[in-house]
Parts: C-alpha cells; structure tokens; sequence
C-alpha cells in the first residue's frame, strides 16, 4: 500500500518501456480503436512508449479512409495526435506493409519501417507488450 | 513473482478468460502475487452480474468473484469500454470495481511480468 502511496503522489520512480502491438484491421473488430485509446491513456504516464502496425494492422495507418459506406467513425486522423501526446516511436513491420502492397508514403503519420528481425529485436527490448 | 492480468475477451465467444482464470489458479498455487486483474474489450463483460450460464456450465463472472474474494485479487473493468457495453455499477458482480484505464498501464509499472490473454 505505501508503494501505492508513493506512486500516487511523487509519480512512478521506474520508467518501463511499454510497446503497443496493432495487429488487426481498423474496421471489422473494436481492438485498433480502443488500443489506440489505450496508448494515448498511456502516453500520460511518462513512460517510454513505442507503437507498433504488423499484420492487418498496418491498414489503420491508410491514408484517405472513408468509413462513410460502414456507418463507423473514421478515426485515422488521431493517429495523427500522438505525435503531440509524445509517441514518437512508431514502427511498422516492412513485410508487412510490402504484402499488402502499400509503402511509407500511403500511411497518415511518418513512422519507422522496420524488417521482422529488427522488429523482433526491438520487441525483445519491452518490458511491457501489449497486443490486439 | 508478482502478475499483472489483461483480459480482453468475453466469457462465452473466447476462451481468453477461462485461460487466464486458470493462469491466475496456478500462479497463486505457486505462491506468486496477482497484483492485478484488467478486463478490457469484450473482457469487460466477464463482470456481468447478470450473466446466466446454463447450469452445466462454468461461470466465469461467479469463478472470477471468488477468487478475488478469497485472495484479495483487485479486479479492475475498465470505465471506457463497459460504458458503451453497458458495463456499470449497477451490474458489477461484487468484488470487481470499475475504475479508468490508467490502472492497466499502473499494474504494467508495478508487476514484473504484464500476462495478456486475448485474440
């Protein structure tokens, strides 16, 4: 309880590193909408945070979506917000982007394409991973 | 060893909680702590008071209360996502709380090892 007390008080003395994993698709399931509402939740927390697209979850970062045809709130824009939320680390898996045939150049927000082995290494380095 | 818990899916569609309950058995056995349990997602709906398994079912919502009863477990859902699934007070099981989603990154901070059970 005193260690509650502490943290509530002066802040948290240890810094974690904490890496979001986006792995599915932005419409069809509610997980890359409320990771997202996650991460900028964590972001407050001064911690060193870093968000990753792999799978299907590179397509949330597409450019020009228009939700208008599924009646579901388009919300790529916010993406664009971490960036003043302090997320500054936002990597992509590069095979990832390639088999679905998009590049750097068709995602909202610059990021940081990685290969799976840099990725991986990068992952290896978490202290805390949350994925969806 | 202290856990943290994340549990992002329902009671019936996923086997992600049934999973982490019995996770959650074995690390106590063991003499770990579980400093915390997060239900988030569809995870919010294993708090339901109302839920109604059939009788030869497990149930989880009931599986989840004792368990925190008998072992001082804090079993956080999640105000964000049980709002729009109608996740409130008035259905809460006794024993879980609803609380904001800084305590899944707080529990991430205080445990050695965040376990995630989920799609």
């Amino acid at each position: 309880m005193s260690e509650m007390n502490e943290f509530d008080e002066n802040g948290p003395e240890v810094i974690k590193r904490f890496m979001y994993v986006n792995r599915k698709a932005p419409y069809g399931t509610i997980y890359a909408l409320e990771c997202l509402e996650v991460v900028l939740v964590a972001a407050a927390f001064d911690q060193d945070v870093s968000v990753v697209f792999l799978d299907d979850g590179v397509c949330q970062l597409k450019k020009n979506q228009d939700t208008t045809g599924i009646g579901m709130k388009n919300f790529s824009k916010t993406y664009g917000a971490l960036d003043d939320y302090d997320v500054e680390k936002i990597y992509v898996e590069k095979e990832s982007l390639a088999a679905r045939g998009l590049t750097e150049d068709d995602l909202v927000i610059p990021v940081e394409v990685l290969a799976a082995d840099d990725l991986r290494e990068v992952m290896a380095q978490q202290d805390v991973i949350i994925s969806s | 060893m202290k856990f943290a818990i994340l549990i992002n899916e329902g009671p019936f569609t996923h086997q992600a909680s049934d999973s982490a309950y019995r996770f959650t058995v074995a690390a106590l056995a063991r003499g770990y702590e579980i400093y915390r349990v997060f239900f988030y997602n569809d995870g919010v709906y294993n708090s339901n008071r109302f839920s109604e398994p059939q009788t030869d079912d497990r149930n989880l919502v009931s599986l989840w209360a004792k368990l925190g009863k008998e072992h001082d477990i804090d079993l956080v859902v999640c105000v964000a996502a049980g709002l729009r699934r109608g996740i409130k007070d008035e259905v809460l099981e006794d024993g879980f709380r609803i609380s904001g989603l800084g305590q899944l990154v707080e529990a991430g901070i205080q445990a050695d090892r965040l376990v995630v059970f989920g799609d």
